[in-house]
């Protein structure tokens, strides 16, 4: 078969297409391979963990929901998560501006910790106790009958009110307002408190550890050293309270509105240390003193979902990833060949490429961002094998229209691009403004089956344009497709053009 | 195969022709009645949301020998507030849900699994979510909905025209609608990764509709110069031309979603494989058929009512003969005289 006589223009020039290709290939490998990045990072519901995603509150009117805000949360959290010293764990804001949840996320077993250690506010105050109450009953009236001075009667009411054994009473707030007086219950739910303005705050603790008493008579407790300011204000409190009568003698140590001890003051104490007991196991000591010392958070914080997941499960879940990917890649290859034919090869290879960069790009961007593959990920990776291969489809069905309309194969092949490139790109920003979105506005997995569906749809326009295009003008120039070989996929039977008499390069 | 494609030639010259914009009246009436089956049913049973949506709890545990009847006796003495749901997920798993629970029942419920299964408290999958949790996700799935709702108007608006633009939305929202509706009616559970599914199914639609679109753009472009068939002819051609090309691009993005589905619930039993691709499947299934019964039909209604698409088809009708559209008749397929309502070249490029 001849080459036609009119020299047919060819948009683009595909070996150098290629080479761009080979280059971008080979340069992510030596990325991956400098970055010595051997594995792709599993997200926790692929090997097993625990995930706690915080939503902001506004614990008072004073500290309102600020980006500020929403950054010294995470790099407080942060401090507190590595204080467990689990490697790999991660906590991250996602979201934008204001609108924004903090997930943390922590592999192994050590759950249950991390959910009770990064949750916490861990505002502390030092406040002089006014009354004290161990009837856990609401209503109680034995109290209110006997108001301590400088107490309003609303104040008293609310203390009467007060129910600690009601679990919802011992949650936790962290809303107290440092200048109100307020009642509150103990963490144990045994007595509940009228507690004067807060004195002491603990961004005036400069220092925290956690000790053990060697007499063993009050077991782990928590030392706190104050700076400057937190001595002096200490002293004061001290020195005020010791010649008043109990209860009014008690200072209150108060965490997130709940108070952890409320010892009696003997005598003023000027050294600016403070210990505070409350029958602490060693975890709970070393923890709490981590979670003083990195300061509390800027907001309150709810919990808005912790999820964990066995690695049996995660074993489970990447292993069935695995299988739906190879199988639904499977089945569009075996459709791709029984209708295109030889032609089906090149969906073959683009998807092949395809594939390539996109596990080297999870390879790199592992490494560089910290890019994690989750199951929703893997889903949304397996989703787009479809919408690759549709580009690959919009553009072999233009070239089979333009043949029907009498152009040779080299020719249809140009004139089919031009037509379906601009279909490709419309339908390719709409898959990327969708995948955009779709990460901006999720939490958690939806952002991760929106990133790697979006970038999915960006390799699948570069492998179009660099790979399927000029592979397809390089072969369109091979004698068993352009003559329309009953395998090519250009066979006239295949494409449907009736008028056989005249030669394909008409 | 051969047989598809040759019909993708006898489609393509108009030899074999589906009127598929001239019968839209039948196909807005069976989406109508889909449409008002989906709000019925959103109205009278509602969706099943997950506890991701309404806050809960849910422990898992992976013990091939655990009975439903096993796990409800060693939850029932904890006191949980509201409904438990425990059930066998695949072979080996027994799931408890329950409403939302404070830390110490959390434990407790823990607890007894662990005691009761033998099985360690890290092997147990569990998840707990806040009650404003739901909220949450559901006002930013909205707004991510809006915003891409709009940003794709806008787009569509600038890369093809405002009309166009209309059409593809109303056939995305039909296929939202419609897909929730199923769900309602089936009774499907509502999960985030649904909710995935529920958005993604927006840029799938659009694929399809934008492959369409762009030809009827290409056939309809110089038909009020020719004269030769109105605009609905000239969309009818399209939608005809690229049929061959929805089904493929459809059946290509049905096989890795169904191969989805098929894993996720047969090897896993629930979670979100199952969940993104049940909604995905469903959805993709009405997205093809918007994309080719909905979406072009109703633009060449919105264009019909342009003055110069009267006009164009008042010229068209005084010119007789080329109005084949008007036959009912869904498949013809004329033996002899070749092609009748190709598009005139000189339009194309």
């Amino acid at each position: 078969m001849s080459t036609p006589n009119k020299p047919v223009k060819t948009t683009g020039r595909p070996v150098r297409a290629l080479a761009i290709l080979a280059v971008l290939v080979i340069g992510l490998l030596a990325t991956a391979l400098i970055q010595g990045a051997t594995s792709v990072r599993l997200g926790l519901d692929l090997r097993g963990g625990t995930s706690v995603t915080l939503q902001p509150r506004a614990s008072n009117a004073s500290n309102k929901i600020t980006s500020e805000a929403i950054d010294q949360a995470v790099s407080i959290i942060r401090q507190r998560v590595n204080s467990l010293g689990v490697a790999e764990s991660e906590v991250t804001a996602q979201g934008s501006g204001t609108n924004r949840q903090i997930v943390i996320s922590v592999p192994g077993d050590s759950g249950r910790r991390v959910v009770d250690l990064v949750g916490q506010t861990a505002e502390l105050r030092f406040r002089q106790v006014l009354a004290e109450s161990s009837a856990l009953t609401a209503n109680d009236t034995s109290t209110a009958a006997t108001p301590a001075s400088g107490v309003s009667p609303i104040i008293n009411a609310k203390f009467a009110a007060l129910n600690c054994a009601d679990p919802a009473s011992r949650q936790g707030t962290g809303a107290d307002a440092p200048t109100d007086t307020i009642v509150a219950c103990s963490r144990s739910g045994a007595s509940k408190y009228i507690l004067g303005p807060a004195e002491v705050l603990g961004r005036q603790v400069s220092k925290a550890t956690a000790g053990i008493d060697q007499q063993g008579a009050s077991g782990w407790y928590v030392l706190l050293t104050f700076n400057g300011e937190g001595t002096k204000a200490f002293g004061s409190i001290t020195a005020r309270v010791t010649t008043l009568a109990s209860p009014q003698n008690q200072v209150a140590i108060v965490l997130d509105g709940l108070v952890v001890s409320a010892p009696a003051i003997r005598e003023a104490i000027p050294s600016g240390n403070a210990q505070i007991t409350g029958s602490f196991t060693q975890t709970e000591a070393q923890d709490l003193a981590n979670v003083l010392k990195y300061g509390a958070l800027p907001l309150a914080f709810d919990r808005g979902e912790v999820q964990q997941v066995s690695p049996t499960l995660g074993s489970d879940q990447l292993h069935a990833g695995i299988l739906a990917g190879a199988l639904g890649l499977g089945l569009v290859l075996l459709f791709s060949l029984l209708y295109y034919r030889a032609l089906g090869l090149v969906t073959v290879g683009s998807l092949a490429i395809a594939g390539t960069i996109l596990y080297l790009l999870f390879l790199v961007l592992g490494k560089s961002i910290g890019f994690t593959l989750t199951l929703a990920g893997i889903a949304g990776a397996i989703v787009s094998i479809g919408i690759t291969a549709d580009s690959f489809i919009v553009f072999f069905e233009r070239i089979r229209d333009e043949a029907r309309e009498g152009r040779s194969l080299r020719s249809a092949v140009e004139s089919g691009w031009l037509r379906a490139r601009h279909t490709i790109i419309v339908a390719d920003t709409v898959s990327i403004l969708a995948a955009v979105l779709l990460y901006f506005f999720a939490v958690g997995g939806v952002r991760g089956f929106a990133f790697t569906l979006g970038l999915t749809t960006l390799i699948d326009l570069l492998i179009v344009f660099i790979f399927t295009k000029p592979i397809v003008t390089v072969i369109a120039k091979w004698n068993f497709f352009a003559s329309g070989h009953p395998l090519s996929g250009f066979s006239e039977k295949s494409i449907g053009r009736k008028k056989s008499s005249t030669p394909l390069e008409a | 195969m051969a047989k598809i494609s040759g019909l993708g030639g006898r489609l393509y010259s108009g030899e074999t022709s589906f009127n598929i914009v001239e019968n839209r009246k039948r196909w807005y009436s069976v989406s109508a009645l889909f449409i008002l089956a989906a709000i019925a049913a959103l109205v009278i049973q509602g969706l099943h949301l997950g506890i991701e949506f309404k806050g809960g709890a849910s422990y898992t545990v992976n013990q091939p020998t655990a009975t439903v009847a096993q796990a409800r006796s060693a939850v029932a003495g904890i006191g949980i507030a509201g409904e438990v749901i425990v059930q066998k997920i695949g072979t080996s798993k027994v799931r408890v849900q329950t409403g939302a629970v404070t830390p110490a029942q959390s434990q407790a419920i823990e607890t007894a699994l662990t005691t009761t299964f033998g099985v360690t408290a890290e092997s147990i999958d569990t998840q707990l979510v806040g009650p404003s949790w739901g909220k949450e996700i559901t006002r930013k799935a909205l707004y991510g909905l809006f915003a891409f709702l709009l940003a794709v108007m806008l787009f569509l608006a600038m890369a093809f025209e405002p009309k166009m633009a209309i059409a593809a939305i109303v056939a995305v929202v039909h296929d939202v609608l419609i897909t929730v509706g199923i769900y309602a009616l089936v009774g499907f559970d509502v999960t985030p990764a649904t909710v995935i599914g529920f958005l993604t199914i927006l840029g799938y639609s659009l694929y399809d509709t934008v492959v369409v679109f762009d030809k009827v753009r290409e056939n309809t472009k110089s038909v009020a110069a020719n004269s030769k068939m109105t605009y609905s002819q000239a969309a009818n051609l399209a939608v005809n031309q690229t049929l061959v090309r929805s089904a493929n691009t459809s059946l290509i993005a049905l096989l890795p979603v169904a191969s989805i589905l098929f894993v996720g619930a047969g090897l896993l039993g629930a979670g979100t494989l199952k969940d993104l691709s049940l909604a995905l499947f469903i959805g993709l299934a009405v997205g093809t058929y918007s994309s080719v019964f909905i979406a072009p039909p109703f633009l060449a209604q919105l264009r019909e009512k342009e003055p110069a698409m009267q006009a164009l088809a008042k010229r068209v009708a005084a010119r007789g003969g080329a109005a084949p559209a008007a036959q009912t008749q869904e498949v013809r397929t004329s033996t002899g005289s070749g092609p009748r309502n190709q598009p005139k070249r000189k339009g194309r490029k």
